[in-house]
């Protein structure tokens, strides 16, 4: 085999086709601690460790919410908390059939010499931290490269290093039984057209599956997290339907069948853009060897961090936000999903920051 | 698009889905002037023009064979030949509903510096060359790139020059109306294991696939003309369930979905081994989103040339016996076919030791 043979590997391959369960999606809830901070101060609440247990604590316990999950990504700090009751999160997870996952990049630093670019760091001691985040329930992790679109932007430089971060992370991680996802976002900013995003998107899948090839990585036991191929933030919109068939295309002409599942970013897009996109994919007719579903951050919590802002009485409220958008995302992967007349306060609210810094 | 976009591109995705068409696949009846004379001479028959004619219109003019067939690839003098009543064979193929194809490269030469790795040649003037073809009938190319297997091959510098010579092929067809079927064999010669030849086999094709990719080559007006993963030709020989199975796992793992058709060639494969083989591997129980089908030479040729023996009297028979290798492999492209029921000739290895074409 050109991939290298871990002792997890049938547990690899089979915790990525669960990830991939139709109906079934993730929940990116791994913001930093300073990432919580901005969206806890958007609503006006204290970047405290109570804080960020609480939200997190709102989401994982709403009603039938974890049914339209598979897997959920947690921030370091959040894998070792609990519930108000003393019950681990990654138990109420494994009973309620979800995989628990874990951010394990460092963040993102300059390349001298190019304009603006970065690579991701996080490969010191990757080893170790993987194993200690297995013991701690962790089956999936996650580690995001970050590329963007300008006029001489992405350079080969950003692309074969970004790669070659994901390739690295990747095979260390099914070393230690994590199934990685790999995510090479490409970032919406500019007034670039969604050909030139369709180019871009197809030349960074390319060389990352090149490079995860490379380096043995085995692709069953791994999923995509990418960006959907759409116009820049500064450019006109276009419909669902095309975003959709762009998107699906650059997938055919990059991704192997073996790749089990893709899990679509949400990046600035709106909750009710996304799920739109997302649907109109699933309806899309053509080769489609992978499941295609979603990792969304934003476009999963906004309204429902706006419902609760931060009190005890809203809780209710902001669980029943939260379980609409899993419905409708859950619909979206099956192509069933029919647009929500009765959105929540800030479901259709562009969630674009530009040059946003996670 | 990272993919070119030129006046052909629908011409191509179409040509190149039609190609892929389940039940049909490709005769590959493009040996050079040299390689038909050494097939020749194993049946007594002089390597003159007349007998090479005679050859090939035994084959396209078989009652019944060119519904299975979706393309034939021809040789160059080939292209341009005629039946004997004065029918352009293009003409024969285009009323049976058969694609024309055409050998493009110009043979392997040894690559200095490494133990007997050859890149293939063939790129100078290639765009003049297929824009001639295109306008004598022929709609798809082939280029035969050829690695081998061995403690250190192939080497890193094998794997970039042939991949980087297949990308360059491919895009100059494309942009002169030429499907490129893209062809990097991997040997069977040597000792070595299924495991091996399946690593060999996904190493080979995530270059040719990212060669592809850098050089703006459209996947879905392209064909992939792959070597089955199989153990050495000095290893024992595996069930075809298993050579099925290791063959579809490298190709899940290295082909993007956007390539519409896979034809395997049959390397030193026995007519009925390639049969089987390929049979087993249309049964298999997993998501393909490439049709699976047949580019064969050998595998199809084998019986019919012996049935032949040069002698117009077994004329009649020899067509028969070319119909039903047709048949048996249009069956195995579907998963239908039935071992053993294709003749006594066809279990005869086809195997020659450093086969040079």
């Amino acid at each position: 085999m050109s991939c290298f043979t871990s002792k997890y590997q049938d547990e690899l391959i089979a915790n990525a086709a669960y990830i991939g369960t139709p109906g079934k999606g993730i929940l990116a809830a791994d913001e930093s601690t300073g990432t919580i901070g901005k969206r806890l101060s958007s609503i006006n609440v204290e970047n405290i460790e109570e804080n960020r247990r609480n939200l997190r604590e709102l989401l994982f316990t709403t009603p039938g919410a974890l049914e339209c999950l598979s897997g959920v990504i947690l921030f370091e700090e959040t894998l070792y908390q609990k519930t108000s009751n003393g019950k681990p999160f990654v138990d109420v997870m494994k009973e309620g059939k979800v995989l628990p996952g874990i951010k394990v990049d460092k963040g993102t630093v300059q390349l001298p010499g190019t304009n603006g670019e970065t690579t991701t760091q996080g490969l010191d001691g990757l080893a170790e931290r993987c194993k200690k985040y297995y013991a701690a329930g962790a089956r999936f992790a996650k580690w995001r490269a970050v590329l963007k679109i300008g006029p001489n932007e992405p350079s080969q430089l950003a692309i074969n290093e970004n790669a070659n971060g994901l390739a690295r992370y990747a095979v260390i991680c099914q070393e230690n039984g994590l199934v990685p996802i790999v995510e090479p976002e490409i970032l919406i900013d500019g007034s670039h057209s969604i050909d030139k995003c369709a180019d871009v998107t197809e030349r960074v899948l390319s060389a990352c599956y090149k490079a995860l090839t490379d380096h043995h990585v085995l692709l069953e036991g791994t999923l995509l997290k990418p960006n959907m191929v759409t116009p820049g933030s500064d450019a006109l919109k276009v419909a669902p339907e095309v975003i959709a068939e762009y998107t699906v295309r650059a997938l055919q002409r990059t991704v192997p069948a073996a790749v089990p599942a893709i899990v679509f970013l949400s990046g600035g897009q709106s909750e009710e853009e996304a799920s739109l996109n997302l649907n109109a994919m699933n309806k899309l007719k053509g080769k489609k060897p992978w499941s295609l579903s979603f990792s969304f951050g934003r476009a999963l919590q906004q309204s429902t961090l706006k419902a609760w802002a931060g009190k005890e009485e809203n809780v209710p409220k902001a669980k029943k936000a939260f379980f609409a958008r899993c419905k409708a995302n859950s619909q979206a992967t099956l192509g069933t999903y029919k647009g929500n007349a009765h959105l929540g306060e800030g479901a259709s609210e562009s969630l674009h920051v530009k040059d946003y810094k996670y | 698009m990272s993919a070119l976009v030129g006046k052909y591109a629908d011409e191509l995705i179409k040509t190149a889905k039609y190609i892929a068409t389940p039940g049909k696949g490709i005769l590959a009846a493009d040996e050079s002037t040299g390689t038909i004379g050494k097939r020749l001479s194993s049946i007594n028959v002089e390597n003159v023009e007349s007998n090479r004619q005679a050859l090939r219109e035994l084959l396209l003019t078989s009652p019944g064979a060119l519904q299975h067939l979706s393309g034939v690839i021809f040789f160059e003098e080939t292209l341009y030949q005629t039946t004997s009543s004065g029918k352009p064979f293009v003409e024969v193929l285009q009323e049976g509903g058969v694609i024309s194809g055409i050998k493009v490269d110009k043979g392997v030469v040894d690559l200095a510096g490494t133990n007997g790795e050859t890149t293939t040649q063939g790129l100078d003037s290639l765009g003049t060359r297929c824009a001639q073809y295109y306008k004598a009938g022929a709609r798809f190319a082939k280029w035969r790139a050829v690695l081998k297997i061995g403690p250190t091959e192939p080497s890193e510098l094998s794997i970039q020059q042939n991949a980087q010579g297949l990308a360059r092929y491919a895009i100059i067809c494309q942009e002169n109306g030429l499907v490129p079927i893209v062809e990097p064999e991997v040997l069977t010669d040597g000792p070595h294991s299924i495991e091996k030849c399946a690593a060999v086999t996904e190493t080979v094709l995530a270059a040719v696939y990212k060669a592809l990719n850098d050089h703006h080559v459209l996947l879905e007006g392209t064909l992939l003309k792959p070597n089955m993963v199989t153990p050495g030709s000095d290893s024992p020989k595996v069930a075809a369930e298993v050579i099925a199975e290791y063959t579809v796992r490298a190709l899940r793992r290295t082909v993007p979905p956007a390539v519409p058709g896979i034809v395997f060639l049959s390397g030193g494969q026995s007519e009925e081994e390639a049969t089987v083989n390929l049979n087993a591997m249309n049964k298999l129980e997993v998501l393909k989103p490439w049709t699976l089908s047949f580019s064969f030479g050998r595998a199809l040729q084998q019986s019919t040339l012996k049935t032949w023996a040069g002698k117009k009297e077994n004329l009649a028979k020899a067509q028969q016996v070319f119909l039903v290798r047709c048949k048996a492999n249009s069956d195995a492209t579907l998963g239908k076919y039935v071992a053993g029921s294709g003749g006594d000739l066809a279990s005869e290895s086809l195997y020659v030791k450093g086969y040079k074409y």
